[in-house]
């Protein structure tokens, strides 16, 4: 078969949608073997989290990133580099607090959901990417910053975008000085 | 590069977790291999679809196979399949001697009873593609050392006169 030009940027995109269309698969499946779906969010959560453990280390191999200084520096380099090297999108970061702890990523265009139209009817409390969240917060607590991480707004159940709030909580000094 | 990452953190994941809900629950373990493969199937159906959309039409069932083997693994598993062999009758044994999914865990006998686990998924992802492409099968691996292994995949044949 003759290659035809553009393939490699076809091979970027079907290995994507590979990821994405094994993730609804997983969903699928867990819609099946769950009948809450609080058990379906924290069982992708829960799974997102050990991914995000490891996903850290490929990260900081596959990226030249200094040591962030401060909390909105780690939210910028999860929008701007994580974001864009995982899911080839950049959502826009935002402070949402005085304390400077709480930060919003605005996703206009979410990879996960291409091939999600809708929820189901019994579905309504689904958080179907609930897999980032995890992996955000398995990450950063490798680099050893807790934080919560939830959605706060989604576009599948009727929002107008797609927000995921980080909320940064205290570093855990205790063990940087131990380390020291 | 890194989508390949993403990937194979996922399946892992997931292998994980299904059999860990197994065990707590209701300890159906040979559902497990028939779940992954299930979702397997799922995402070799949609898979093959979006990346046959523009290929020309496939002239024989050697033809097809070799797409799986060249083409489709190369843009899956960023390789091609080591070895096709057939007897011409129907039956296909793919050999891939480094296969992606199973590298990072280990380079011989150690683990070799849990690798089974990890190949459900790729058995399904075969069976789909196939059977989008029309072809019927049986998709069945094996693992002699990690991480080489080979999938063996039959025809049912359905024949009306």
């Amino acid at each position: 078969m003759s290659r035809t030009p553009g393939r490699k940027q076809d091979s970027h995109k079907i290995s994507r949608e590979l990821f994405v269309l094994t993730y609804g698969a997983l969903v699928a499946q867990l819609c099946k073997d769950y009948e809450k779906d609080e058990d379906v969010n924290s069982c992708l959560d829960k799974m997102g989290y050990g991914i995000g453990i490891r996903l850290i280390d490929d990260f900081l191999a596959h990226s030249d990133v200094k040591r962030c200084r401060s909390y909105s520096e780690t939210a910028d380099m999860i929008a701007q580099v994580a974001f864009k090297m995982y899911l080839g999108v950049t959502p826009t970061v935002s402070c949402s607090s005085a304390a400077g702890n709480e930060f919003s990523l605005i996703l206009d265009k979410n990879p996960l959901v291409d091939f999600v139209e809708e929820l189901p009817a019994e579905r309504a409390s689904l958080c179907y990417c609930n897999l980032l969240c995890g992996v955000i917060r398995g990450a950063l607590e490798m680099v050893h910053l807790a934080a919560e991480v939830t959605f706060l707004q989604d576009r599948l159940k009727g929002d107008a975008v797609t927000e995921i709030g980080i909320t940064f909580l205290r570093k855990a000094e205790d063990k940087k000085a131990k380390k020291k | 590069m890194a989508d390949e990452a993403l990937f194979l953190l996922l399946h892992n994941e997931m292998v994980a977790g299904l059999y860990r809900a197994a065990e707590q629950g209701e300890g159906e373990n040979g559902r497990c291999t028939t779940k992954l493969e299930s979702m397997g199937f799922r995402v070799g159906q949609g898979l093959i679809e979006r990346f046959t959309k523009d290929t020309a039409r496939f002239k024989d069932e050697l033809d097809i196979m070799k797409f799986i083997c060249k083409d489709f693994w190369t843009t899956v598993f960023k390789k091609q399949i080591d070895n096709l062999r057939t007897n011409h009758q129907g039956i296909y044994v793919l050999q891939d001697n480094k296969f992606r999914l199973l590298t990072q865990m280990s380079a011989g006998k150690q683990y070799l009873e849990h690798a089974p686990k990890y190949l459900a998924f790729t058995c399904g992802l075969i069976r789909g593609g196939l059977s989008n492409l029309g072809i019927k099968s049986i998709v069945t691996a094996e693992v002699s050392s990690m991480p080489a292994c080979k999938y063996f995949s039959g025809y049912l044949v359905i024949s009306s006169f």
